[in-house]
């Protein structure tokens, strides 16, 4: 099963904490709100996920088995 | 039986009393375990906008433990739609029979009918027609704050469940955790109505009309340069000219179409020939006939206005809540209005191009993604008049009212 980062967009304030710890998944737009990859996360990237999940103030980040809807 | 469907034997201004719609229709008849099946063989889709199989949502919310509820959405925030309005004022029991049938086959207990509480005479007749039969106690008509987030459905429920007109995160959807957190079945007026043609004439009927794709027949809400702006039921795949045609014919030259409202797409009128009105007839234009809100745009009009205009209402009724949307549509409303007033900065269309890539499908609810839509449709069909306000500056049509609904709302979509 692979896993997936997906944001909460109504939670997310745009902190950009995400993009400094996981800049390989995670871009931030013209107003710091972060652009995430909807592809699987390989394996070896998995720990700076979760980093960076852990890491939201707002709790809106999450690594999830579930594809991002869209 | 041909068209009128869903209008038939209406009168324009007063809704179909009980007697007479039983006299058009025929008696309602009980629904059974059938009824999600006839449903499925007629091919019946959503006619709210996103055209989903109406027979997956039935079966979806049925198959959930314990209270179940429906919800006829009428709250048509779109501006240029009236169709589920006119629906309701004009042929009110024929929405609560398929609202009724609806609820029965998938055993909710309470249906709920909101209503945009700006059209009074829907409310009234939706109400009237309850009073008027015995099962009517089982449901309550709402009126609800009349802006464009309240016919989203996550905001719909949100408010319905005494919280702000906003959209929320899906999943859940409302068939998992809807109004009071219970499963629910959420349909557009239009849709109930066509359930209960349905349920009395069969799924072979329905298909007389329509093409194999898009079965049955629509309705569709024609404004703007024509004769006789106003709503008319159509076979799905009816070209638009003939639609035009229909609502008087064109009042002046025309320059383009807007295909499913303000969060449609723009067709050049040179394209109106061949364009026919369902949704595979339409894909090849990136459009779909979503909730039926057609617009025609005459050459008198000035499109940089419109798409300035239309842009900044809709940053104005964003609910804020989600980062891209809050701040991407204000960017590009103000970089459109720039254009349009030939004070662009040189990179204009550079910004333009990276703001809408950069916000579309990353909102909780889809008012980003429609206003990009809108944007991007509207640049390619309006290339050369942008380009010339970009260079020379407001012409003499920008001072003209626009033909899209952009007046300042209201009340915002924060109310």
């Amino acid at each position: 099963m692979s896993e997936h980062l997906r944001v909460d967009p109504i939670a997310c304030s745009g902190h950009g904490l995400c993009a400094e710890l996981f800049p390989e998944w995670i871009e931030l737009d013209d107003w710091g709100y972060p652009i995430i990859d909807r592809g699987p996360i390989p394996e070896e990237l998995l720990e700076h996920a979760r980093r960076a999940a852990e890491a939201c103030p707002k709790l809106a980040l999450v690594v999830s088995a579930q594809r991002p809807r869209r | 039986m041909s068209l009128p469907r869903l209008l038939a034997g209406t009168r324009p201004g007063a809704p179909l009393p009980r007697t007479e719609h039983l006299a058009v229709h025929g008696p309602c008849p009980r629904a059974d375990t059938g009824l999600m099946e006839r449903v499925g063989a007629a091919g019946l889709r959503g006619r709210g906008g996103a055209s989903f199989p109406t027979a997956v949502k039935l079966r979806s919310v049925a198959e959930r433990p314990g209270q179940r509820f429906v919800l006829v959405n009428g709250a048509e925030g779109e501006p240029m739609s009236a169709k589920d309005r006119v629906l309701m004022q004009l042929a009110p029991h024929l929405v609560l029979d398929g609202a009724l049938l609806a609820a029965e086959a998938i055993g909710a207990s309470r249906v709920v009918v909101a209503i945009r509480d700006e059209a009074t005479a829907a409310l009234g007749a939706m109400r009237g027609a309850a009073a008027e039969r015995p099962l009517g106690r089982r449901v309550a008509v709402r009126p609800v704050p009349s802006v464009y987030l309240a016919g989203e459905e996550s905001a719909l429920i949100r408010h319905l469940n005494g919280g702000p007109v906003k959209p929320l995160v899906v999943p859940p959807l409302p068939f998992e955790r809807g109004l009071r957190r219970r499963p629910t079945l959420v349909l557009n007026p239009e849709t109930f109505a066509h359930l209960a043609l349905i349920a009395r004439h069969g799924p072979g009927w329905f298909r007389e009309l329509g093409t194999t794709d898009h079965t049955g027949s629509a309705l569709v809400t024609v404004s703007g340069a024509v004769d006789l702006p106003g709503v008319q039921e159509i076979a799905c795949g009816t070209p638009l000219g003939s639609v035009l045609d229909s609502a008087g014919g064109p009042s002046e030259p025309l320059r383009a179409v807007l295909v499913g409202g303000f969060h449609g797409t723009w067709i050049g009128a040179e394209e109106i020939p061949s364009v026919a009105l369902d949704d595979h007839g339409l894909t090849a234009f990136g459009a779909t006939l979503a909730a039926g809100v057609i617009v025609a745009l005459g050459e008198s009009a000035c499109p940089a206005q419109e798409l300035a205009q239309t842009m900044s209402w809709l940053a104005a009724h964003s609910a804020g809540q989600c980062g891209p949307c809050a701040n991407g549509l204000p960017a590009l409303a103000e970089t459109v209005t720039a254009v349009a007033s030939g004070a662009a900065p040189p990179d204009a269309l550079g910004r333009l191009d990276r703001w809408s890539a950069q916000i579309v499908q990353r909102g909780a609810c889809h008012l980003p993604d429609g206003a990009v839509r809108f944007l991007a449709t509207g640049r390619r069909v309006f290339a050369t008049e942008l380009g010339e306000h970009a260079r020379h500056g407001p012409c003499f049509a920008c001072r003209r009212p626009t033909t899209l609904a952009t007046q300042p709302a209201a009340r915002s979509a924060a109310a």
